[in-house]
């Protein structure tokens, strides 16, 4: 069955990845702007990064049959130089107009300090300004649960953005209904030890009727599966659930969700 | 939006039970581990050894309130990130 992977990050992927992906019915990659794994030293380093996302790695994914999208920002991680946040977030106007980019993210927080959420605030100004969509990036472990609420506190103070058209990701048990309730959508990410194993996503997705709900595998450089998506649709048949049903989840709303930027487009 | 259609009965002991069965060892073995080298005091195993007490309620819900239990209750932003990456537990 065809699947769309919402979150990857390609960039820290193997060709090898793109290859199995798409033999595992992978049919489009949406690449969120992310964390090097180290602090860059300057605005330039995220030039070169914007272009490396929606020039070089569409071409990568193209080989693969593969339609690469992207999200741009400055992710929660690199908001205390705040200098240098506010010269990335004003290169992105420029690549807004790019054929693959969705719209800003991976935005949010990370460990829900006040630099933290001045950016993101700043992000949400410019997704307003530019009436583009939004991915929400949820804090790790710990602070999830206050970065979600601060999360969801800051974008009421935003009446431009309408909920229908922003993704709280990496919600869990404890986070999915809060934004759910709220009207955003919810991504849930499979991950092998932080955030959701397979089974955990499937219960979520039954006592939410898997309305407004992608799930991901948020693939990096880090300890993650660029295959948890399909790894995932097994799990759902053995646990009873329908062709229809399945093709729902990782293909309905994750289209549904991501045609709102008026770029994205499947066959 | 396509409608909600519930999945088939299954018998979820049947898909789940081994795989519980082991982590539930695994984490006996690990608490066994850290309290010979006289390790359970630290605030991560204390913060498990909480969780744990969880799992014995009745009503569903029990993941929601584990992960609640490692949450910080806290509602303020910090002033400042102080590192980049996560503990998974609250620290004292």
């Amino acid at each position: 069955m065809n699947y769309i992977e919402p979150h990857g990050h390609m960039v820290s992927r193997t060709t090898d990845d793109y290859e199995r992906m798409a033999l595992a019915g992978c049919q489009a990659i949406c690449e969120p702007a992310f964390w090097a794994g180290f602090d860059r030293a300057s605005a330039q380093g995220f030039y070169d990064y914007f272009r490396q996302i929606t020039e070089y790695e569409p071409k990568r994914a193209a080989r693969y049959g593969i339609a690469h999208y992207c999200w741009l920002c400055i992710n929660p991680k690199e908001a205390e130089d705040v200098q240098l946040a506010e010269e990335v977030i004003g290169l992105i106007p420029e690549f807004l107009n790019r054929p693959g980019v969705l719209g800003i993210g991976e935005i949010g927080l990370n460990k829900n300090s006040r630099n933290e959420l001045r950016i993101f605030e700043r992000h949400l100004q410019v997704a307003q300004d530019h009436d583009q969509l939004v991915l929400v990036h949820t804090p790790h472990l710990e602070d999830k649960l206050k970065g979600t609420r601060l999360i969801v506190d800051a974008l009421k103070n935003f009446s431009g953005l309408r909920p229908e058209r922003v993704i709280i990701d990496h919600v869990e048990e404890h986070t999915i209904d809060h934004v759910l309730d709220q009207g955003f959508w919810a991504g849930i990410t499979l991950y092998p030890e932080s955030k959701c194993t397979p089974h955990r996503a499937i219960d979520m997705l039954e006592q939410r009727r898997a309305e407004r709900i992608w799930m991901n595998s948020a693939c990096d450089w880090g300890i993650s599966d660029p295959l948890a998506v399909p790894r995932t649709m097994q799990e759902m048949r053995r646990r009873g659930w329908s062709p229809e049903m399945v093709r729902h989840v990782v293909w309905d709303n994750p289209a549904a969700f991501m045609a709102q930027s008026g770029k994205f487009a499947l066959a | 939006m396509k409608s909600w259609t519930p999945p088939q009965s299954v018998n979820l002991a049947d898909l789940g039970f081994m795989d519980a069965r082991s982590k539930l060892i695994d984490l006996a073995a690990f608490l066994d581990r850290v309290q010979r080298a006289g390790q359970e005091g630290d605030f991560r195993v204390q913060a498990l050894k909480r969780a744990i007490g969880l799992l014995s309620q009745e009503a569903p819900g029990r993941a929601r309130e584990v992960l609640l239990s490692f949450s910080d209750p806290s509602s303020e932003p910090v002033a400042k990130a102080a590192m980049q990456g996560a503990i998974g537990a609250c620290p004292p």
